[in-house]
């Protein structure tokens, strides 16, 4: 019986031999040949004719806004059609790669665009971006979606996505128990609020409710904001589109990690936050179960609906008062390389940042701030709403140029693999604002090296 | 085969072992061979194609650098030198082996315990309902049973209410959320699954046991742990030996328990082979140290088997 058993291994491994060797005539993936796409000027503005068109489109589950904004395209163009697949953000962000190499989609949401230019796997819009006048819109709107062709930093160079709306991110408050702990206004130095978070814990109120669970490191959102409040967010920034030389681990930085590691030691956070989850730390906050909330104007709708009146918001003042910076990012769409219908997916993309009704949607919907340009008509929003606080400070952030990207960002990897394991262990004490830093920026050097 | 049946109809009954065995036997050898291979074929073909030819690739993946869709350089074993030479790559390996002491030591351990008690109350009801209580963890998906429990054992959840009512309200945590405690219980998770498998296999492994032992054993003045240790445990050596082969597997090449309750964190600290391999390819791109370290976790797991296998297998 062994003899027979090891017998039938010897075969097995010579076929896995066999297969191996096969296979190892040359190794996997394409050339790396650089892209010929510079997204030539175009002569007239591209249509989606008159033809049945079926746009394949690839978004968002949970989201409902590109949904809404299809619908109303396919109700002024009748002869386009939508055919829509749907993932969760995660599914999306692992396999944008591959979808757009094997089949790419016309309308795709993307996570950072930066690996994919790498891979050429998205069409260069700068053709579309001149004949419809994009580049003439405020260029903080989309300068996290440039690139050169191929490859190298991001915030400059080609336009290689496209936003349906920019969305900032801030403070949510609970009004009901900002009353009970004596707030009366959105705090205006930095001084303030941490005044404010210890009379909400003298109060028995949990200060802020955050998820740091998983693989979610959500003290992300508190540390950026504090970026922002002990410094300029240009070096921020930087090291988010890999500009050569930048590093995450400046003074500043370094004050504001100990700064959030202060507010940790004080108990400010949810206790269990290293086994809460972002859908967990919503429940909270909707349970009142939490002052503030650090989370991005993609809930106002929500909040708007299921808390009505009961919410305020406001972007985390600087140290000492003054310019605002906060995380606003495009909601990012893009047209793969190889797309059939690149022209009426432009087009849509066109229409989503001019069009009257659609810029409602987006607002309505989405709860964000359109796209467009600057003189563009702004829809009217209910006064007292969560969603005009957001798109109010979102205005305000534009002025101030205070737009930065998420550190999340940065890489394909570094929120999953850098920033959360790191966050979570500041949060548990294993870990020192100097070390988180020194850390996070360890891997980002490894990551964008290679 | 038709010459056999003609021959069958033909040669008389007793003359029919002389004359067939010289002529007709190999024939037919070589012919059932031969129809052997095409039977099958379509199980080999699927076989080379869907397992063979994949566990290839990843071995040939494993000496490249590739982000899944760029050119891909050949680096030799540099992906290898960083699985054993990266703490973070490294320490999952750790992770699993301390996950063995719960996916196998405890299941088994307890397996054995409950199998003995409920073969010894077999013939009653309450038999019926242990065992189906204790298999239902098998049947329930993974998925279902990994939110169940971070339920449970979070801050507030069942686990830290019961603590708390009994007056060890200190120790109450998150079990999950803490880097102290979610390693084990990950663990616990998995016992629980595994448990009613290795019961029930060890269960069925001693209805086979001749009773006329244990009367034997009572006759010479056995009490039940001497029937248990002395017959029971040497008895069932084949079925501990399924039971800890297949949880070592699990526990080895655990994923999905893991990247329910806890993806990996806080802070690495329950990080396992199987998720970084998910990480290193999806998340980091780097097809060719998933690769690599998919290799080395197929090495271990059949270094920790075989041996296993031989020493339970072996007739004493």
């Amino acid at each position: 019986m062994p003899r027979r058993t090891s017998h039938r291994g010897s075969l097995a491994g010579a076929a896995l031999l066999a297969a191996a060797l096969l296979a190892a005539c040359g190794g996997p993936g394409g050339t790396g040949v650089q892209s010929t796409d510079t997204g030539a000027a175009l002569t007239e503005k591209p249509t989606c004719g008159t033809q049945p068109v079926t746009l394949r489109a690839y978004y968002e589950t949970g989201f409902p806004l590109p949904k809404a904004l299809s619908d109303e395209f396919s109700k002024q163009f009748p002869n386009v059609k939508f055919d829509i697949r749907e993932d969760q953000f995660a599914v999306i962000t692992q396999n944008a790669p591959r979808v757009l190499a094997d089949d790419p989609p016309d309308l795709m949401r993307l996570p950072q665009v930066s690996e994919l230019v790498k891979n050429n796997l998205l069409k260069n819009l700068d053709g579309y971006a001149g004949v419809f006048g994009w580049d003439k819109w405020p260029a903080s709107q989309l300068e996290q979606l440039r690139m050169k062709p191929g490859g190298g930093a991001r915030g400059e160079g080609s336009l290689f996505a496209m936003g349906l709306n920019f969305s900032v991110t801030g403070v949510f408050y609970n009004k009901t128990l900002a009353e009970r702990v004596g707030m009366t206004a959105p705090p205006t130095t930095l001084a303030e609020f941490d005044g404010v978070l210890a009379k909400a814990q003298q109060a028995g109120v949990t200060p802020i409710t955050v998820f740091n669970g998983g693989a979610t490191g959500g003290l992300a959102f508190p540390l950026q904001n504090l970026m922002a409040a002990y410094g300029d967010p240009k070096p921020v920034n930087d090291w988010i589109y890999q500009k050569p030389g930048a590093t995450i681990d400046t003074p500043s930085n370094v004050k504001a990690a100990q700064h959030l590691q202060g507010w940790i030691k004080s108990g400010y956070f949810t206790k269990d936050a290293n086994a809460t989850d972002y859908a967990k730390m919503m429940s909270e906050f909707l349970a009142g179960n939490g002052l503030f909330m650090f989370n991005g104007d993609w809930e106002s709708g929500n909040l708007d609906k299921k808390m009505p009146g009961k919410v305020g918001f406001f972007p985390l003042p600087a140290e000492k008062g003054g310019k605002v910076a906060a995380m606003s990012a495009p909601l990012t769409f893009g047209i793969g390389a190889k797309a059939k219908n690149a022209d009426c997916a432009a087009v849509f993309l066109d229409w989503v940042a001019t069009n009257e009704t659609a810029r409602k949607i987006a607002v309505e919907v989405g709860g964000s701030h359109p796209v467009g340009a600057a003189d563009a008509k702004m829809p009217a929003v209910a006064q007292g709403t969560v969603t005009a606080e957001t798109l109010a400070a979102g205005e305000r952030i534009s002025k101030d140029n205070g737009a930065m990207d998420f550190i999340a960002n940065a890489t394909g990897a570094i929120y999953a693999k850098s920033w959360t394991p790191q966050l979570q262990k500041l949060f548990a004490g294993e870990q020192s604002p100097e070390g988180l830093l020194k850390a996070v920026q360890s891997d980002y050097q490894t990551q964008v090296g290679s | 085969m038709t010459q056999r049946m003609a021959g069958g109809v033909l040669t008389p009954p007793a003359s029919r072992p002389e004359v067939l065995p010289k002529t007709a036997k190999p024939r037919v050898r070589r012919g059932k061979a031969w129809i052997g291979w095409l039977f099958v074929a379509p199980a080999i073909t699927a076989y080379a194609l869907f397992v063979l030819l994949p566990m290839g690739r990843t071995v040939q993946y494993s000496f490249y650098e590739w982000d899944g869709i760029g050119a891909s350089p050949w680096v030799g074993f540099d992906n290898y030198v960083k699985v054993f030479t990266d703490p973070e790559l490294s320490g999952t390996i750790v992770n699993a082996f301390e996950l063995i002491v719960f996916f196998s030591g405890v299941p088994v351990l307890l397996g054995l315990a409950i199998a003995a008690t409920i073969r010894r109350i077999a013939t009653t009801r309450l038999a019926v309902v242990a065992r189906t209580v204790l298999f239902i963890p098998q049947v329930i998906p993974l998925v279902a049973a990994g939110i169940a429990w971070s339920w449970l054992l979070s801050g507030n959840g069942l686990v830290n209410q019961v603590l708390s009512a009994v007056g060890l309200g200190g120790v109450t945590r998150a079990w999950l959320g803490d880097f102290g405690t979610a390693l084990p219980a990950v663990g616990v998770i998995g016992a629980w699954v595994l448990l009613g498998l290795c019961t029930l296999l060890l269960l069925a492994g001693m209805s086979k046991i001749d009773p006329a032992l244990y009367e034997a054993a009572r006759i010479d003045g056995a009490g039940p742990l001497r029937e248990f240790f002395s017959i029971t445990v040497p008895s069932l050596r084949q079925e501990i030996g399924v039971c800890v082969t297949v949880t070592v597997i699990a526990a080895l090449a655990s994923f999905d328990i893991v990247y329910i309750a806890t993806q990996g964190g806080p802070g690495n600290t329950t990080m396992v082979p199987g998720l970084e391999i998910y990480y290193q390819a999806f998340v980091e791109r780097q097809v060719g140290v998933a690769s690599a370290l998919a290799v080395v976790l197929v090495v271990l797991v059949l270094l920790c088997v075989l041996p296993i296998q031989r020493l339970t297998k072996e007739e004493s």
